[in-house]
């Protein structure tokens, strides 16, 4: 409320720094990052480039730090006073712990998490939310941004007749899609899912992965899973973590079909470990 | 395969025991309660009628109703309310959602827990040296609500504070990664969530301070008074006092006029806390995670 809508020029503006790499330019680059938990290093020396609307996949086995590298990204070590990040985090050319406006950059990431959030309001209102912090306040605008959000979190047909239900009380697999679709009511410019599927059944899962690769017209999505078909089916390129390091990044079929490999990523990928 | 080895039947014999043991125990707990409502009921049930309740006390307090005393604890309360209502919730929104854990507010939460021990009888004359005599505020049903007030605070901000604890964590989380401020997720999710516990830390801090009586005598309530408080720099009559006053003060009271006086007092405890139980039963059903 008090905030007002956020500045989106001071953000999306200046893309001259981005466009480092040839012709593309990037939603995120990220140099020497290095995340710790008190004195337990998460994730070390860690350098990788997202271009924008691309979808980048990240596999690795659990405890790799792929989750504590989302978290850095939209400065959620703010949230827990034991995380402390250092390296450079470039969004969109920023450096992200250098802007004061962290509700700016918030709200053009959005973030999806395993474990599916509903916020304890109705299935509308969850995903009005993110518009109307944004300063939305008309009604028919928000009734579309809505039934968007929603359908494009393939969602709609199913909670349609009950969008003043609460949100908290749907299946697991549907508060998954509205957490989707909340994302996506933050029109973001890139989109962390954090193995989404986890509480999701196939069919969903697959209908959400369609959703997906239409989403990367219009936004970067980062896909951290841990199902390494999932990357191989969704991801332009794939980052490997292991052990808090980034073993590898390259693009998708490279790594799948044995070109340019380290030995433990083909290890982890034809599933001898992890 | 099942036959009942006589290791079988020993367990269960001494589990019945146990059981018996712990019911009995939880049936005491009701004796008293019961025993006082009876006990009043039956000895000032008789004076009780709309004219007890509307009148003032006549000859020398030995007679009439309680209408003063009535009106003055409900200014008092009412006061109190206003006072630590608003303080206490706005200090449990900070060290819940706000603060870190640092050496500041963990001397807030000594303070606060040692608020919380501190006799009424020490609140009493901390009221009288604070608001009577520095603030000059006299005695007056403001110097008698502040003190009931700042006893009273601990309650409302751990109520406060636990509801708010109970919304779990994910909540804020995802309202946070959507951009939102701290005070923007405490409007829209915290709080909503967390008003029906509020609401009962509140409801049971009036019939807490319905009842008290140390911390009124010195600032504000007085033994008799043949005016009807007009505002808060009045001195009144209140409900405890008087009953205080006509149980052991006066003499010639009839047997039944002090009983009559507690029984409303207990009333309007119980009538309190039964609202706040049967909110919470309400709520409780309405939970939305």
């Amino acid at each position: 409320m008090v905030d007002g809508p956020a500045p989106a020029v001071a953000l999306q503006g200046d893309s001259e720094m981005s466009r480092a790499h040839g012709d593309i330019p990037l939603t995120l680059e990220v140099r020497d990052l290095d995340i710790r938990y008190g004195t337990e290093a998460a994730l070390s020396g860690v350098s990788l480039e997202v271009r924008q609307h691309e979808i980048f996949g990240i596999i690795g086995p659990a405890n790799a730090g792929k989750t504590s590298f989302l978290k850095a990204l939209n400065r959620m070590d703010l949230f827990n006073s034991a995380m402390h990040v250092t390296g450079d985090i470039r969004f969109n050319g920023h450096e992200v712990r250098q802007l004061k406006n962290i509700y700016a950059l918030r709200s053009r990431i959005g973030v999806v998490f395993p474990l599916p959030v509903g916020l304890p309001m109705t299935v509308y209102e969850n995903v009005a939310l993110a518009p109307r912090l944004r300063g939305i306040r008309n009604k028919s605008e928000l009734d579309i941004i809505v039934e968007r959000c929603l359908a494009r979190a393939a969602l709609w047909d199913e909670v349609k007749d009950r969008l003043n239900s609460l949100g908290s009380l749907l299946s697991g697999g549907q508060q998954q899609r509205l957490t989707i679709a909340r994302a996506l009511s933050q029109d973001p410019e890139l989109l962390m899912l954090d193995e989404f599927s986890i509480a999701v059944d196939p069919v969903t899962t697959m209908r959400i992965e369609d959703v997906l690769k239409e989403l990367r017209k219009e936004m970067t999505i980062l896909l951290v899973t841990n199902l390494v078909q999932q990357a191989r089916r969704l991801a332009d390129r794939t980052a490997f973590f292991l052990d808090g390091r980034c073993v590898e990044v390259g693009e998708t079929e490279d790594l799948f079909t044995g070109a340019v490999q380290d030995p433990r990523t083909r290890d982890y990928i034809e599933g001898r470990f992890g | 395969m099942f036959a009942e080895t006589s290791l079988n039947a020993r367990n269960k014999k001494v589990q019945g025991l146990f059981r018996m043991l712990f019911m009995l125990m939880t049936a005491m707990l009701i004796l008293p309660v019961l025993i006082i409502l009876v006990t009043l009921l039956v000895k000032g049930g008789s004076v009780l009628s709309i004219d007890f309740l509307f009148t003032a006390p006549t000859n020398g307090m030995t007679a009439g109703g309680i209408f003063p005393a009535l009106l003055g604890t409900v200014w008092l309360v009412a006061v109190a309310l206003l006072i630590s209502v608003p303080i206490g919730i706005a200090a449990a929104i900070y060290l819940n959602e706000y603060a870190g854990e640092n050496w500041f507010t963990r001397v807030i939460n000594l303070a606060i827990i040692n608020l919380a021990g501190v006799p009424s009888i020490v609140h009493a004359l901390f009221g009288v040296g604070a608001f009577v005599i520095f603030f000059g505020f006299g005695t007056s049903i403001l110097a008698a609500s502040l003190t009931l007030a700042i006893m009273t605070l601990p309650v409302v901000i751990v109520a406060t504070r636990e509801s708010l604890r109970a919304v779990p964590m994910a909540f804020r989380e995802a309202c946070w990664n959507m951009g939102a401020t701290r005070w923007q997720t405490i409007r829209r999710v915290v709080l909503p969530n967390a008003v029906s516990g509020i609401l009962t830390g509140v409801i049971l801090e009036v019939s807490r301070t319905t009842g008290e009586t140390a911390p009124i005598m010195f600032t504000g309530a007085v033994f008799f008074t043949p005016f009807l408080p007009q505002g808060i720099f009045d001195q009144t009559m209140a409900l405890s006092l008087h009953l205080f006053v006509v149980s052991t003060q006066v003499p010639g009271v009839p047997e039944d006029l002090p009983y009559g006086v507690a029984l409303v007092l207990i009333a309007m405890v119980l009538i309190m806390n039964s609202i706040s139980i049967a909110f919470r039963m309400y709520l409780r059903g309405k939970k939305k995670w």
